[in-house]
């Protein structure tokens, strides 16, 4: 009984990976290897078809990341589509999911790269799986572009490792401007979190950059990860009496803060940076999270036509307002069909080249520029938080 | 000066936690001489039957009397449950074993009802934090100066909880034939069944007792703290287990005095140094409190019997 079911097991997945080779194989037969290109076609490019590779966590922990990335890179693929595709060629996107681990991007990478024989790569959110990602991409030399990853490693890796995004310390000097000259705060309290190299990264900057602008770092206390008890950092706080509090951490510990500190009787303004977006944030912060602002990549309250357009085909895809990440990974799409357009051959090398040189390509998140290091130079949006919502507050320029 | 107090207040009030989920490590080992570290994670159940609960009831922001006592009680009858079934199913066949046996399942079940209890599946709750709803109303009850010190409602009412348990707990352990049974198990299992007292029976109510006050914990837990995540119960245990063997294990006042005193240390070492010192500090605190007193504060040590 067992061995027959093992069997019939067995036979169910050789099917399915017979299937998946046939579907997988350009009919053109083009190498499998990667970098050469041989004579009868390019990698990728296949008659009238270019096939892009995306990887993303669409099970796990982060789904909700990978989720609405893939359906604004999709939705950008289609639009492209329909208006005629890029140099007669329509655009097809393989996607494969990393449920959520580095370990499974590096290997989706690798099947994208060696036997899907993409033309290039996008994705991913988390830093750490991008870095996984990058690893396979630059050795066979196939340009990947992330959509969301701010850690600065990533792009580190080598010369085809992009991203649309802007970088941590970004983030720190955008909330010292903010704080400094438009709420016009004077005496700043900083909470960070320990163990989280983003925290840090954004925490550094945000104190040298306020302390340069002529304002005053009033006090600066810790947290770690797992704690849900912030009392005591709090009080010690509150006794310097700060007129804002700085806390670029994640949206789990930023909600209990809130609600801490106004336990405690402290009314400072709160301010913080991307790892705030969540829905979850309003469910643990309740109305204490109210009035607070922290830096975003994009606000969908933003009146610009172009991002009101995106959100409507987004809208209408998928019935849910794109987050941050949607747009980004939208803007990562066609950064990418804007080099392909740009490029004179199909070549890797070429399109890596053309990427290099994105200028002020109007994007939903942006203008995005690409510098000599391969990151986006591109505003941040300040959103405030209000009822169970954010608020576009302002944009702020590098 | 009044910062101090301030932080006086915050450290007594994470010190009842710590106390309620130390008695019921204290109590188990008193008696079985057994580590029960699944214990944090019974009151990680209880949290999250005390937020079934409220979410059946529909409270969002304030519980009647009555529905907050329905809470608590319907998360404590739900942790006796299980601590019955613990012991039953995973204790009681290894308790003629060797001790090392036993404090292995322990940790086996401690990680089953951690991991098993972020499956996003059926009624299991999934690994994302959730907002416990605020039962029982905020409401400033002592305000000092600009608002310098403050103290809310629920801080005094947790503490009432808690003293008003422990007080229970004392009276039953030291005013009842159960209790006086309950003693002499703990003191020597084989001649207390001698005598006729029912090992199994007073060893099975034990366990439920204790995470009926781990549930009676957990729920204070979630209103001081408003988020409740399946790891939860990991980091509250290892530090009630500290305060227990801070007070002496096996000792009910120990297990308070211990609680209330990790709580303000931790408290005290955040607010006048830094967050990063606090484990360091507490549990170096551990090590000099069993380098002068190896029993702990109230324990005594008794000669290992041959």
């Amino acid at each position: 009984m067992r061995s027959a079911l093992a069997a019939v097991l067995t036979g169910c997945v050789l099917a399915l990976v017979g299937c998946e080779k046939k579907t997988s194989t350009p009919p053109s037969s083009a190498p499998s290897g990667g970098t050469a290109a041989a004579p009868g076609g390019t990698p990728g490019v296949t008659g009238d078809t270019i096939l892009i590779g995306e990887v993303g966590s669409l099970t796990g922990s982060e789904a909700t990341f990978g989720i609405s990335t893939r359906n604004a890179i999709d939705l950008a693929i289609r639009e492209v589509n329909a208006a005629g595709g890029v140099k007669g060629k329509k655009i097809e996107l393989r996607v494969y999911d990393n449920q959520s681990k580095p370990e499974e991007a590096a290997n989706a990478a690798n099947r994208l790269i060696n036997q899907d024989n993409v033309l290039l790569i996008l994705g991913e959110v988390a830093s750490s799986n991008s870095i996984a990602m990058a690893t396979k991409a630059q050795p066979a030399k196939v340009p990947m572009i992330s959509n969301a990853s701010t850690n600065p490693r990533v792009t580190e890796i080598g010369d085809y490792i992009f991203r649309v995004c802007f970088i941590d310390p970004f983030q720190g000097y955008v909330m010292a401007k903010f704080a400094h000259d438009n709420i016009k705060m004077n005496k700043v309290a900083v909470l960070r979190d320990l163990g989280s190299d983003y925290s840090q990264g954004l925490a550094d900057v945000f104190e040298r950059k306020f302390t340069e602008m002529g304002g005053k770092i009033v006090a600066r206390e810790t947290y770690t990860k797992g704690s849900t008890d912030f009392r005591s950092q709090l009080t010690a706080i509150k006794r310097s009496s700060p007129e804002a509090i700085y806390i670029p951490g994640y949206y789990n510990d930023i909600g209990l803060i809130a609600r801490q500190a106004r336990e405690l009787g402290i009314t400072a303004t709160l301010m913080g940076g991307d790892g705030w977006d969540s829905e979850k944030l309003f469910e643990l912060g309740g109305s204490a999270i109210d009035g607070s602002y922290f830096s975003n990549h994009y606000s969908p309250d933003d009146p610009n036509p172009r991002i009101q357009k995106f959100i409507a085909a987004y809208k209408a895809a998928y019935g849910s307002v794109p987050d941050a990440l949607a747009a980004l990974g939208y803007d990562a799409a066609m950064v990418a069909v804007d080099a392909i357009k740009r490029a004179p051959s199909f070549d890797r090398a070429a399109i890596r080249d053309a990427i290099a040189q994105t200028k002020n390509f109007h994007g939903v998140t942006g203008s995005i520029t690409l510098d000599e290091k391969r990151n986006a130079t591109k505003p941040a949006v300040v959103l405030e938080v209000a009822k169970g919502k954010t608020k576009y507050v302002d944009t702020i320029a590098p | 000066m009044s910062d101090f107090a301030q932080h006086l207040i915050n450290g007594v009030a994470a010190g009842t936690i710590y106390a309620l989920v130390a008695l019921g490590y204290t109590m188990v080992y008193g008696v079985l001489k057994l580590i029960n570290f699944a214990h944090g994670d019974v009151m990680m159940v209880g949290t999250f039957l005390g937020y079934a609960v409220a979410q059946q009831l529909g409270y969002e922001h304030q519980a009647s009397l009555w529905g907050v006592l329905l809470i608590f009680l319907a998360a404590m009858a739900g942790c006796a449950v299980l601590g019955f079934v613990i012991e039953r199913f995973a204790y009681r066949p290894l308790r003629d074993k060797p001790r090392l046996t036993a404090l292995i399942t322990a940790i086996g079940i401690s990680f089953t009802l951690s991991y098993g209890f972020q499956l996003d599946f059926g009624p299991l709750p999934g690994a994302a934090p959730r907002a416990f709803p605020e039962v029982i109303a905020p409401r400033e009850w002592l305000i000092v100066g600009d608002r310098a010190v403050v103290i809310w409602n629920w801080q005094v009412i947790s503490l009432g909880i808690a003293i008003f348990l422990m007080v229970m707990l004392q009276g039953l352990v030291y005013r009842t034939r159960f209790g006086r049974a309950m003693r002499a198990v703990s003191f020597d299992h084989r001649t207390a069944a001698l005598m006729g007292i029912p090992v199994d029976r007073i060893i099975a109510l034990t366990f439920m007792l204790g995470s009926a006050l781990a549930a009676g914990a957990g729920i204070l837990y979630a209103i001081k703290d408003t988020a409740i995540q399946p790891l939860m119960g990991l980091y509250v245990g290892l530090k009630a287990f500290v305060a227990a063997v801070i007070g002496g294990i096996g000792n009910v006042p120990g297990a308070v005095v211990g609680g209330l005193l990790l709580g303000l240390v931790e408290e005290f070492v955040v607010g006048y140094s830094s967050s990063s010192w606090r484990d360091a500090v507490a549990f170096g605190f551990l090590i000099i409190v069993l380098l002068v007193r190896p029993g702990g504060l109230f324990g005594s040590v008794a000669a290992e019997k041959v």
